[in-house]
């Protein structure tokens, strides 16, 4: 049976981590460790089912040691076509994790894992899966697997988790201005990277060693493919619908503070007024008009709540930071080109 | 069912399967047996997914968890509906009498399934992988036999799977058996190297062959003249046109998303004020 040692952070340092990873992380987890069979799990499940829709996802298990995470098998969770599909979900995991303990695997969630297009997986839903998941289990991580990126030349899985600053957010469920000004959240510091690393066993080495001697050498080399544009054009078009929300929602703020800035301007006003007419009457010797209680004359605006701005910073910063390591690995494919034809002419 | 041609398809993630199950067996089993699950079409097999059913093993008599196995059919059927029942697994190397029962109790399950035997205890020094058939033999009405005809494994993947298997292969070469995943320049650095080492070894072999050492053969020299033909002669100033405009698109949206990145940042101050 596989237990789970109780693992303090042991790292001194108390830096914020950005999400672009590296750098000492004060959290539980370390590093990732996952096996190769999770890897070819993951990719064979969105190749079969994925297509369609949106996002398939599913369950990570394994185990933690030391400051590791080492994921060691999954399993994917059926799509959401029917309308019970909430039921369906949480005793098709218990009797999966069930059956998998009769072989022997390892039954302890660790996580779970999603597939993302062209990189928008900062939503909501996943907001809030990851804090149910981590608020349970500390060590969980949500792996983000991309399709598109992989079948471009070089497989792309993440692993993050939400900085703990956010989970005190999540756990207040307090989105204000004012909270998140507290707590000093800024879009970068909502989701923490966790390097991955893959490993295999000696006899999953050898099954590989007989799958080389056994298949043609049909090595595509996607990788150098110089057609950028299409990947281009659809991570921009996404970049702008984001970045149109983005606005809007500037938009709403900017409303709600000048509203509220009118509106203390106005309180102020009939503070004034009232002290001046109580002077008024004083000099003529009336009585003094009664303190009204002034928040119940004007309600103040509703704040909106930041959390949605916040994701879709986030969002921007992935799209941005993805489109940059595109266009940077196109610079280098197109000198190369050029080398080529240089040598050539 | 008509008969299956003579090669069976297997996906990369069935083996991985088998071999992590191998070596999760229970105390005591030398063998670790599961079902395969597939797709049938009409003149090929493909095997896509499997799970391992717990067994056991003794010298007169074998017990296997048919409810399980049912149970495990059905939540996978759950995630992929159009997976069916193809065959059984077994590790080892032989095929022994305790096989000819687990066979019958597939064919109850899928017409004409498929055995797979992996021999992951290495007994002839490589993994030997293969798929029978199983054919009745003997004299009918009399004793009737059941033989295992063999049939041919072909490894076939997906694009996804194949970059991924490329990157598993790469764990075998550091001693830890452990690789990180790279980013940005150092992969299309690695491609790089990966084409050039290619392109060596078949300049060597031009070499050779001009020096006298190798013999010349013909379909090498038609492939190395498609390989020659297939750089495509542009004049100079159009290829520099292109690669020009090319840069500057790059650049210009490198240009717009560092300045998004900014944008959202001093957003983020002036909220925070």
């Amino acid at each position: 049976m596989a237990s789970r040692k109780d693992s303090t952070s042991t790292t001194t340092t108390t830096a914020v981590v950005s999400s672009s990873g590296g750098g000492t992380l004060d959290s539980p987890v370390r590093q990732i460790q996952i096996e190769g069979l999770v890897v070819l799990k993951i990719i064979k499940h969105y190749q079969e089912e994925g297509q369609g829709s949106e996002v398939v996802q599913g369950v990570l298990l394994g185990l933690v040691v030391e400051d590791r995470l080492e994921i060691t098998n999954c399993f994917p969770f059926p799509q959401h076509t029917e309308d019970d599909a909430d039921f369906d979900e949480v005793q098709y995991q218990m009797e999966m994790m069930r059956s998998l303990r009769h072989v022997n695997i390892d039954h302890l969630h660790v996580g779970w894992y999603q597939s993302t297009f062209y990189g928008s997986f900062v939503s909501r839903a996943l907001l809030d899966s990851q804090f149910s998941y981590q608020h349970a289990i500390e060590e969980s991580v949500v792996l983000i697997y991309d399709p598109i990126k992989t079948s471009q030349g070089s497989l792309s899985l993440k692993a993050y988790r939400l900085t703990p600053e956010l989970m005190e957010i999540c756990k207040e469920k307090d989105f204000t201005p004012e909270a998140l000004k507290k707590a000093n959240i800024g879009f970068e510091h909502m989701f923490e990277e966790v390097p991955i690393v893959i490993k295999n066993s000696h006899l999953i080495s050898v099954l590989m060693w007989e799958l080389e001697d056994k298949s043609t050498v049909a090595d595509k080399h996607e990788l150098l493919n110089l057609s950028s544009s299409n990947h281009l054009e659809k991570s921009l078009q996404l970049l702008m619908d984001r970045v149109d929300d983005m606005s809007q929602d500037i938009v709403k703020y900017n409303t709600y503070s000048r509203n509220l800035s009118k509106q203390t301007q106005q309180k102020h006003q009939y503070v004034q007024r009232r002290q001046q007419e109580n002077v008024q009457r004083l000099s003529r010797g009336e009585p003094p008009l009664a303190e009204e209680d002034i928040s119940k004359l004007f309600k103040p605006p509703q704040p909106p709540p930041r959390m949605d701005t916040l994701l879709i910073a986030g969002q921007i910063n992935n799209y941005c930071h993805n489109v940059k390591e595109f266009t940077s690995q196109n610079l280098g494919k197109l000198f190369m080109a050029e080398a080529l034809q240089g040598h050539n002419s | 069912m008509s008969v299956y041609g003579p090669a069976v398809k297997i996906h990369p993630v069935v083996l991985a399967s088998i071999g992590d199950s191998y070596e999760r067996r229970n105390e005591g089993a030398v063998r670790v047996i599961g079902t395969l699950l597939g797709t049938i079409e009409k003149h090929s097999v493909e095997i896509t997914n499997c799970f391992s059913v717990p067994h056991n093993e003794s010298e007169d008599e074998v017990a296997v968890d048919m409810e399980f196995a049912k149970n495990m059919y059905e939540l996978h059927k759950r995630v992929s509906p159009s997976e069916v029942i193809i065959g059984w697994y077994a590790t080892g190397f032989d095929i022994t009498e305790h096989s000819v029962l687990i066979h019958e109790y597939y064919s109850r399950e899928a017409t004409n399934p498929i055995h797979l035997t992996v021999d992951t205890a290495l007994q002839s020094g490589k993994m030997n992988i293969r798929a029978y058939v199983s054919a009745q033999m003997g004299v009918p009405g009399k004793t009737v036999g059941v033989m295992f005809t063999p049939l041919s494994v072909k490894y076939i993947y997906y694009d996804t799977e194949r970059i991924g298997v490329d990157l598993l292969q790469r764990t075998r070469v550091t001693p830890s058996r452990t690789k990180g995943l790279t980013s940005d320049l150092s992969q299309v650095a690695g491609s790089a190297s990966r084409v050039q080492d290619m392109l060596t070894t078949v300049l060597t072999y031009i070499e050779d062959v001009l020096s006298g050492k190798g013999t010349a053969d013909n379909s090498v020299g038609r492939f190395l003249m498609d390989l020659i033909n297939k750089v495509p002669t542009i004049s100079a100033e159009d290829f520099e046109t292109m690669l020009n405009s090319n840069i500057n698109d790059l650049l210009m949206v490198t240009y717009l998303s560092n300045l998004t990145q900014a944008q959202i940042a001093l957003n983020e101050k002036l909220v925070l004020l």
